[in-house]
């Protein structure tokens, strides 16, 4: 949804092939992995690319190997990702804790599935939403992009790398299946660019990378500038606590991208982050009268009636329905403040999301005098615009 | 102070958290021998995981990365893929490493990539207070067997050595030269060398596992509970066992420097692939 101001050129990618392609334009060079669905294309497509690229690829042992790493490359100086999906996730949260308590800059693509355990492989959720925040035992701060295209996957996955260095903070990209494996046409840059941008002021550990003569000391108890253990001491291990913390908190306004869609006179807001953002988008095009370009008119409605009836299509009107959208991409750090700025105007707030209605309880405690509805779909099917205007049209009533 | 202490020991660190006639001191110092005598002091990091051994490397002033309980190597082995041209020493105790470690242990050895580890073995988990290790010997009463330890110890020199490990050696504090030897020609070697050092806990194994707490008189021990093992040649492919008596081989246990390691085979194919 968005277009950089750089050369570029068109491909149709994949969205966990963009995410790869991302990876290498940002300057990522070291990739560990191990392999899982459905995230697997990046892995696959990195063994490759990384090592043409001039970096290097390994295949770990597993995902707690992997997470670690990259955090080892990173202090070696190179820009350093891995990806995995849902238990493989889980596998690296203490990881995640360690990058946030020494600050390493890594990137994590986390293609969500189905849980918990096992769980569903193949289809998608978006029940990794807390995991990503708190998943690591202990307090911390970190941020978490959520892209709901293959655009995005793309612009995410380079903001990532981005707000990974200006932060010295893990970042998550916390993409799903429905995003990681939908093709698109999407625009790509060309040549490379690699941010490292060390605002050291917001880091309170060494943060020299290794073999410049720092004497670095990464050390996984909180510790001072200097990395000497301070977790024996409760007062200097508080202090630590809130700054990791509070650089991030504090700037949310640095990292917040929100963006709205049909909002000005809207009454309802659909707020939405990820890939249910899409079907969110086609229920306010749908509700606006915005024509889709990429749907065939005629197309649309023979699927609309094979699908839905013939009755049923014909009679709902939506027309009069004031819909908007909130499209909050970056999920955490929560941009509290730019959500209530873009929900100013309206009564009530509809939150589809794939889980059991995780997010919805941000948006409630961020928003106490509207009207929040929580709509979750469990089980990996998407919400359909139809189900979201329809929850809309109960609770604004039918066309008379 | 010593000299070699001042140049590579964080003094306004001091004093270190080990307790009194612990081996760790010994092993701290013969590591910066070794980094003397090869004069790497700007080409060398320390990756290591979590333990008494673990702190090793905390007081040097070198870069340092102290890290999670148990995977120190695949921090070292990302370090070690972006900065192919520096020397990655790795602390590690039996705890960390053949436990928690074990799957990575593993798959580095088999990869035989250029990492030197140094294995402190001292049979127990000490900083949590002396429980049963994979390395405690059969019987041993600790915290967590107090009834007696049933499993067969684990001896991670034959196993690293029956993975495509390329340099394995064992010393004990009793051996502070050969030691100080043995990490110099690990860190030389290009490969997976593997160093096990049987190193003294007395206040947490003391008299339950070793039967005797003096740590002078462990020590002695370590002397009478080990062989020499020399090298019968080259190709020798096996890495020795306890001998008729039950003593434990030291020494250089396995040798193979011409064994490929990982980042050459890495090179190799990507230039055949014309990758590179």
């Amino acid at each position: 949804m968005e277009s950089r101001n750089q050369p570029t050129t068109e491909v149709v990618l994949q969205g966990n092939e963009a995410c790869a392609k991302a990876a290498v334009f940002a300057g990522c060079r070291f990739f560990a992995g191990y392999p899982i669905t459905p995230s697997t294309e990046i892995i696959e497509m990195l063994s490759g690319e990384m090592q043409k690229a001039g970096g290097a690829f390994i295949q770990m042992e597993d995902e707690i190997g992997s997470a670690c790493a990259i955090i080892g490359a990173r202090w070696g100086g190179s820009k350093a990702m891995t990806a995995t999906s849902g238990p493989g996730y889980t596998l690296m949260q203490e990881a995640i804790g360690f990058a946030a308590v020494t600050e390493t800059p890594i990137v994590i693509v986390n293609v969500q599935r189905g849980g918990p355990s096992t769980g569903q492989p193949t289809l998608s959720s978006q029940q990794d939403i807390y995991q990503a925040r708190y998943g690591s035992h202990g307090d911390y701060g970190i941020i978490v992009l959520a892209p709901s295209s293959v655009q995005e996957m793309y612009d995410f996955t380079i903001r990532a790398f981005d707000l990974a260095e200006q932060f010295r903070t893990p970042v998550i990209l916390l993409a799903d299946e429905v995003v990681g494996h939908m093709r698109e046409k999407i625009l790509i840059g060309s040549g490379n660019r690699d941010i490292r941008t060390t605002r050291r002021s917001l880091a309170v550990s060494p943060s020299e990378d290794f073999f410049r003569g720092a004497h670095t000391l990464v050390e996984g108890q909180l510790h001072d500038e200097m990395g000497r253990r301070i977790g024996h001491m409760a007062d200097r291990s508080g202090e630590f606590i809130e700054k990791i913390t509070r650089k991030i908190e504090d700037n949310v306004d640095m990292i917040a991208d929100v963006k709205t869609y049909c909002m000005e006179d809207a009454d309802v807001a659909i707020v939405a982050w990820g890939s249910v953002a899409r079907p969110s988008m086609n229920a306010i095009k749908k509700a606006r009268g915005i024509k889709d370009d990429r749907i065939l008119p005629k197309f649309r409605v023979v699927r609309d009636l094979v699908k839905r009836g013939v009755k049923e299509t014909i009679r709902t009107d939506y027309s009069h329905l004031k819909v908007g959208l909130i499209k909050i991409n970056t999920v955490w750090p929560f941009p509290e403040a730019q959500l209530r700025q873009a929900a100013e105007n309206v009564h009530t707030v509809i939150v589809p999301e794939m889980n059991i209605g995780k997010y919805c309880r941000e948006i409630e405690r961020a928003l106490p005098d509207k009207k929040v509805i929580s709509m979750p779909k469990c089980g990996g099917n998407i919400h359909t615009p139809k189900e979201l205007l329809d929850k809309i049209l109960e609770e604004e009533g039918v066309n008379e | 102070m010593n000299k070699l202490y001042e140049k590579y020991i964080k003094t306004e660190s001091l004093p270190t958290l080990f307790c009194p006639g612990c081996g760790n001191g010994i092993i701290q110092y013969a590591a910066i021998e070794a980094f003397e005598r090869l004069g790497i002091a700007e080409d060398v990091a320390c990756v290591s995981g979590i333990g008494c051994s673990s702190w090793i490397p905390c007081y040097y002033k070198l870069d340092v990365m102290h890290t999670m309980h148990g995977r120190a190597l695949a921090f070292a082995e990302g370090l070690k893929l972006a900065r192919p041209d520096k020397k990655i020493v790795v602390f590690t105790g039996d705890g960390d490493c053949v436990a928690i470690g074990g799957n990575h242990l593993l798959h580095a050895a088999a990869r035989n990539i250029d990492l030197t580890v140094i294995m402190v073995n001292n049979y127990i988990y000490g900083m949590t207070g002396g429980q049963k290790s994979p390395t405690t010997p059969k019987g041993s009463r600790t915290k967590t067997s107090p009834f007696g330890s049933i499993d067969e110890p684990i001896d991670a020199c034959r196993m690293v050595t029956s993975l495509g490990a390329s340099y394995v050696a064992r010393w004990t504090t009793a051996h502070p030269v050969q030691l100080e030897k043995a990490i110099a020609d690990g860190i030389t070697h290009r490969g997976f060398s593997f160093i096990e050092v049987l190193s003294q806990c007395p206040v947490q194994a003391g008299k339950n596992v070793y039967g005797e707490k003096d740590p002078s008189k462990i020590m002695e021990n370590y002397k009478k509970q080990t062989y020499q093992f020399r090298q019968t040649g080259q190709g020798q492919t096996s890495c020795p066992g306890l001998d008729e008596q039950g003593r434990i081989p030291i020494g250089l246990l396995h040798y193979d420097p011409e064994a490929s390691e990982y980042l050459q085979r890495v090179e190799q194919r990507l230039h055949e692939e014309g990758v590179r």
